[in-house]
């Protein structure tokens, strides 16, 4: 079943309270897919996610992870939180943080969530993966924006996901922490599923071969086909679009 | 301090022994839960948890002295009353939808007045401020077996499950997508607050113990970059400040609980300024 789709998304619907956030939902995404969901902040991009993961039911409609319902199919997705809401004088290395990407389910040893060897040796390869390995032993507060995002992969690709999932990986991140970020994400995208959230534009443009456009519904294009017409529609905004094809967004629904 | 080390080593006097065992005892419970609370900024949770351990004295000094249940150390009653009130403040800062914080404060409360209502209608020396503030005149060797062993079940399930732990401290969501239990974790380590809380009653009194389970932890962040390492160094300081604060009261004739805080409060402030200090030296 190599072709079975790793994201099955089928006429979802989701509103919080009375707030609709998604109306009739549908999308696939392949095996060793690359793919950027975008569109502007409070347009649904981060409930999609939390759909996904299984942390949000949605109203009406099925979802499908690798084949199975989200919840249970955690322990094969790796994801990337936008933010993680810590204390900043937090006592933890890079290191400490990717192992936690080992927890899981399953005997004695993992229900009391001791590591052996064998996770070590995942976590360094995991941070090896980023270009992380010789921050593993700094402290988490030590660390730049970009190099904590580079952790927070890591640590999403230490459970050996078939699907990763990164949440704005590129906000805190400097042009040249992005550009870097991106030939991560293309390597990565080698061995498995990724599936970027952005509300830049500017991202998308190079890098994958569809986008996934989230405001409110969910439209697909082929980034060949992503016009000033399709972000005006996105953004509701006249759009402007740099000359060699990179699209930058000046609308009101930027943030 | 001649005195001290004389009177520690009084065979008729063996209080000061008894508080010494109790307080060290206590202070590896105390370092390793500080510092998990402290990580997980529940410091206030842990307080209205410690409060309602007087409503658990309360009952129990009752039941031993009106009810005749001679079994029934006031200690049990703090137990008892310890694990309920974690259980129940888990719960709701978990589930409760809003207005939290003022839930809790009610718990907190009730809990006081339950036991002061307790003491009250016990006979005899029960006297509120012995439980409110501690008072080493009253442990008993039968105290310090059990703070021994509670002390022991405090450090076996706090260290047993450090990665966890440490996972929940940081980021819970992520813990739970990674299929921990994060809120049977987060209520365990309210438990294991209470638990703490009881050890040191005797010692600190309930009003002031939360400040013994924060501030060393709190110190031992400024100086540390791995929980591990916090803790042992929260440990040591608990240490230090318990045994300097009893040798301190016992010289100067002052009660123990609001010396041993005081020497905790210093420590702390001084850690922070220095922390400070440190901070801008190297910005």
């Amino acid at each position: 079943m190599a072709d079975e789709p790793v994201i099955d998304v089928c006429d979802v619907s989701f509103a919080y309270g009375a707030a609709p956030v998604l109306e009739d939902v549908s999308f696939q995404v392949g095996p060793h897919e690359l793919i950027c969901m975008v569109g502007p902040n409070g347009g649904g991009k981060t409930t999609l996610v939390r759909l996904l993961l299984g942390l949000l039911r949605p109203g009406r409609g099925r979802i499908r992870v690798l084949g199975r319902p989200p919840e249970r199919a955690r322990l094969r997705v790796g994801y990337m939180p936008q933010h993680v809401d810590h204390d900043p004088q937090f006592p933890v290395t890079a290191l400490d943080i990717v192992l936690m990407g080992r927890l899981g389910r399953g005997g004695l040893r993992k229900a009391l969530g001791w590591y052996d060897r064998a996770d070590r040796r995942a976590a360094l390869e995991a941070l090896d993966m980023v270009d992380m390995t010789p921050a593993a032993r700094q402290t988490y507060a030590t660390l730049s924006g970009g190099q904590r995002q580079r952790v927070l992969i890591a640590r999403a690709l230490c459970g050996g996901p078939e699907l990763l999932l990164l949440d704005e990986p590129t906000a805190n991140v400097d042009a040249l922490g992005e550009s870097r970020l991106m030939d991560i994400l293309k390597r990565l995208s080698r061995r498995m599923s990724v599936v970027t959230v952005s509300h830049d534009l500017g991202l998308v443009s190079d890098l994958v071969e569809r986008v996934i456009c989230v405001n409110r519904r969910v439209v697909v294009h082929p980034t060949s086909h992503m016009t000033g017409q399709v972000f005006e529609d996105l953004y509701g905004a006249k759009q402007r679009v740099v000359e060699h094809g990179e699209v930058t967004p000046g609308g009101p629904g930027d943030g | 301090m001649a005195e001290f080390l004389e009177a520690l080593r009084d065979p008729h006097f063996p209080l000061l022994r008894y508080a010494l065992a109790a307080g060290l005892l206590a202070s590896v419970a105390f370092g390793i839960v500080g510092c998990y609370v402290v990580t997980r900024r529940i410091s206030y949770i842990a307080a209205a948890v410690s409060h309602c351990v007087l409503g658990g004295i309360g009952a129990g000094l009752y039941l031993q002295t009106v009810v005749g249940l001679a079994w029934c150390d006031p200690l049990y009653g703090a137990i008892g009353a310890a694990l309920a009130a974690a259980v129940a403040i888990g719960l709701i800062s978990l589930y409760a939808r809003q207005r939290e914080d003022t839930v809790i404060s009610a718990i907190w409360t009730i809990g006081m007045a339950a036991g002061l209502l307790f003491l009250y209608k016990t006979p005899g020396y029960a006297e509120p401020m012995v439980y409110l503030f501690g008072d080493i005149l009253y442990l008993t060797a039968h105290d310090l077996w059990l703070i021994a062993g509670l002390d022991v079940l405090i450090v076996v399930l706090a260290l047993g499950l450090y990665n966890k732990f440490l996972a929940i401290c940081f980021d819970e969501e992520f813990a739970r997508l990674r299929g921990v239990r994060a809120e049977w974790l987060y209520v365990l380590l309210l438990c294991l607050t209470a638990l703490c809380v009881v050890l040191m009653v005797r010692v600190v009194g309930i009003v002031m113990v939360i400040a013994l389970l924060t501030l060393p932890a709190a110190m031992a962040g400024q100086l540390t970059r791995q929980l591990w390492q916090m803790m042992l160094v929260a440990v040591l300081m608990c240490m230090v400040f318990v045994t300097a604060g009893l040798a301190l009261s016992f010289i100067l004739d002052l009660p123990t609980g609001p010396v041993i805080v005081s020497l905790a409060a210093v420590g702390y402030l001084l850690a922070a300024v220095a922390g400070r200090v440190r901070l801008r030296r190297v910005g």
